[in-house]
């Protein structure tokens, strides 16, 4: 099978130099294709490569292929990491979504419309800041002698140690991707139908009946699209399980860290685990597109 | 109107507001208190500023951060943004391939890329240093930018660029002065967005710094590692009002990209 020639006219050195050439495809598409390639596609082909040589680790000569880093991955130690990884991920999304869905109801549909860019852009401000700042900030708040204990022992509640709980890092997950969560269900109710509300009022809908029957419905693949990308950050979320959660919130993302930069170096076990990552998170993607909008998709 | 439930979700809103912005003000009243670990308030002071403008270390972390992300987004503007126009404006076999390609930086997760750019490093023996982070970085920051630029490709009205080519414009001129001023606010935006990453990124720059680089993030990381750190709460101030200035900006370039296109 061959393909059919393809029929470009012999080009001469002389049409190369041309100024119309420099806007060819090759010139628009390839420095960048081929940074992506070289930094991004082909390092990635070489984890996978090095996620099936078992026990490879710095500096030493490696045997042959296998699956013994993956195997390695159901021990169950590691499989409760990853559990875990997918509780804090599971939970802080639902978090996310219960927390954020009125705001962007509110912003949406009720704020004053002359203030309601402004409004929306304030809600989402903290994201310009650092990521590692916002979560040190939660530190000051709920180790023992935060703010935290000491608002709670001025109303004669009893104090606890909050910092390096899992608790503390629901609550940092939560704070770091709830702006996400509100600025894509904005944009999804923002283009919502508003007749059909008024419509299914005159015909003696409830309020109730025409949240549930009518906006719900619209909005759907706004909220599968903000879930799953909050979904997505929080289960390879680094910084707040390191700095909130302490020793016992050990998740996959610091599991590969320590791998690699941590005492271990056992870069063929870390190379699977980052392997699986990439593997949950395409999936959910797949899913999202497979069952959900596309539209939403590429737009957020 | 039917009437509905006024009051509990704009209450719920005030109360989200509030648990956004409760951490940055506790941060902000620390930095001025003269206390060192207490919850109390220790009084006025701004000594963890002094104590932050003369830390070197500091300065020095917050001059590499600035460098990769000035150098990186820079090339990365250029890149990202004749990638854009290449995808609006030609088909060619295995474009679903390229498409998803510039995809993957905004899918894979960070860790994951941090670790094959280290392992791609190592294999290649590229010694680990300022420029091995600034090629990292600007795998995702073209990513982000090309993604910007994409969406107001989309939106703007291709015969003006034919008009153009019509009235005696060679290809070169129409990009110049048709496409590429149509696109200035597209380009912005998507420059201000990889910014932000890029001075925000902690994986990636510790996966490919070394001993060669120390930017920011890995310098304010290692530190609140260790616990509470005053002075830090002071950088986290300056930051803060750095990244408010960085929003207004971004704000404002989209309400010009929008007025231009109302023109248009």
């Amino acid at each position: 099978m061959t393909p059919a020639p393809s029929p470009t006219p012999a080009v001469t050195w002389a049409d190369r130099l041309a100024p119309r050439r420099w806007l060819g495809p090759v010139t628009l598409l390839g420095p960048a294709g081929v940074w992506l390639l070289v930094l991004l596609v082909l390092p990635t082909l070489l984890i996978l490569e090095i996620s099936l040589v078992p026990g490879l680790r710095l500096g030493q000569p490696s045997g042959g292929y296998g699956l013994g880093n993956y195997l390695q991955i159901l021990q169950p130690v590691y499989l409760r990491v990853i559990g875990r990884s997918v509780a804090f991920a599971v939970g802080s999304t639902a978090l996310c979504l219960l927390l954020g869905f009125p705001v962007a109801y509110w912003l949406a549909l009720m704020s004053p419309q002359r203030w309601r860019n402004l409004l929306l852009v304030a809600f989402i401000l903290p994201l310009w800041t650092s990521s590692l700042l916002r979560a040190y900030a939660w530190t000051t708040i709920l180790r023992p002698s935060g703010v935290l204990n000491a608002m709670l022992a001025a109303i004669g509640l009893p104090t606890q140690n909050w910092l390096n709980t899992p608790t503390a890092v629901f609550i940092g997950l939560t704070y770091s991707f709830l702006p996400y969560m509100v600025l894509i269900l904005y944009a999804s109710l923002e283009k919502l139908d508003t007749r059909l509300l008024e419509a299914a009022a005159d015909l003696g809908a409830s309020p109730r009946q025409s949240f549930w029957k009518i906006t719900v419905p619209q909005i759907l693949p706004g909220i599968a699209a903000a879930s799953l990308l909050v979904f997505i950050s929080t289960l390879s979320d680094f910084v707040v399980p390191t700095l909130l959660g302490g020793a016992s919130s050990m998740n996959i993302s610091r599991l590969i860290y320590n791998q690699f930069l941590g005492p271990t170096r056992a870069w063929g076990f870390g190379s699977a685990l980052s392997m699986v990552l990439i593997l949950a998170v395409s999936l959910a993607i797949a899913l999202l597109i497979r069952y959900g909008d596309r539209n939403t998709v590429t737009e957020t | 109107m039917p009437s509905r439930p006024v009051t509990w979700p704009s209450l719920f809103t005030a109360l989200m507001y509030a648990f956004m912005y409760f951490p940055i003000i506790v941060l902000g009243a620390y930095s001025f208190s003269d206390s060192r670990y207490s919850a109390s308030w220790g009084g006025f002071s701004l000594r963890w500023y002094r104590a932050l403008f003369s830390d070197r270390r500091l300065l020095a972390a917050l001059q590499d951060s600035l460098i990769i992300a000035i150098v990186a987004v820079a090339i990365s503007a250029v890149l990202g943004t004749l990638m854009a126009i290449g995808l609006a404006r030609h088909r060619f076999p295995g474009k679903g391939l390229y498409r998803g390609m510039s995809y993957l930086p905004l899918i894979i997760p960070d860790i994951a890329i941090a670790v094959a750019t280290l392992v791609f490093l190592a294999s290649v023996a590229v010694p680990l240093s300022l420029g091995t982070i600034i090629a990292a970085h600007m795998v995702f920051c073209l990513a982000y930018i090309a993604v910007v630029v994409s969406s107001r490709i989309q939106r703007l009205d291709p015969n003006l660029e034919e008009a153009a080519l019509d009235l005696g414009a060679t290809h070169t001129q129409a990009m110049f002065k048709v496409l590429l001023p149509q696109l200035a606010p597209g380009i912005l935006a998507g420059c201000l967005l990889a910014f932000v990453l890029s001075m925000d990124d902690l994986l990636i720059s510790s996966f490919t710094a070394g001993g060669g680089a120390n930017p920011l993030p890995i310098e304010i990381f290692s530190r609140v590692r260790t616990g509470v750190k005053p002075d830090i709460n002071a950088l986290s101030v300056m930051l803060i009002l750095g990244s408010a200035l960085l929003a207004g900006l971004a704000e404002y370039v989209r309400y010009w990209g929008n007025r231009q296109r109302q023109k248009t």
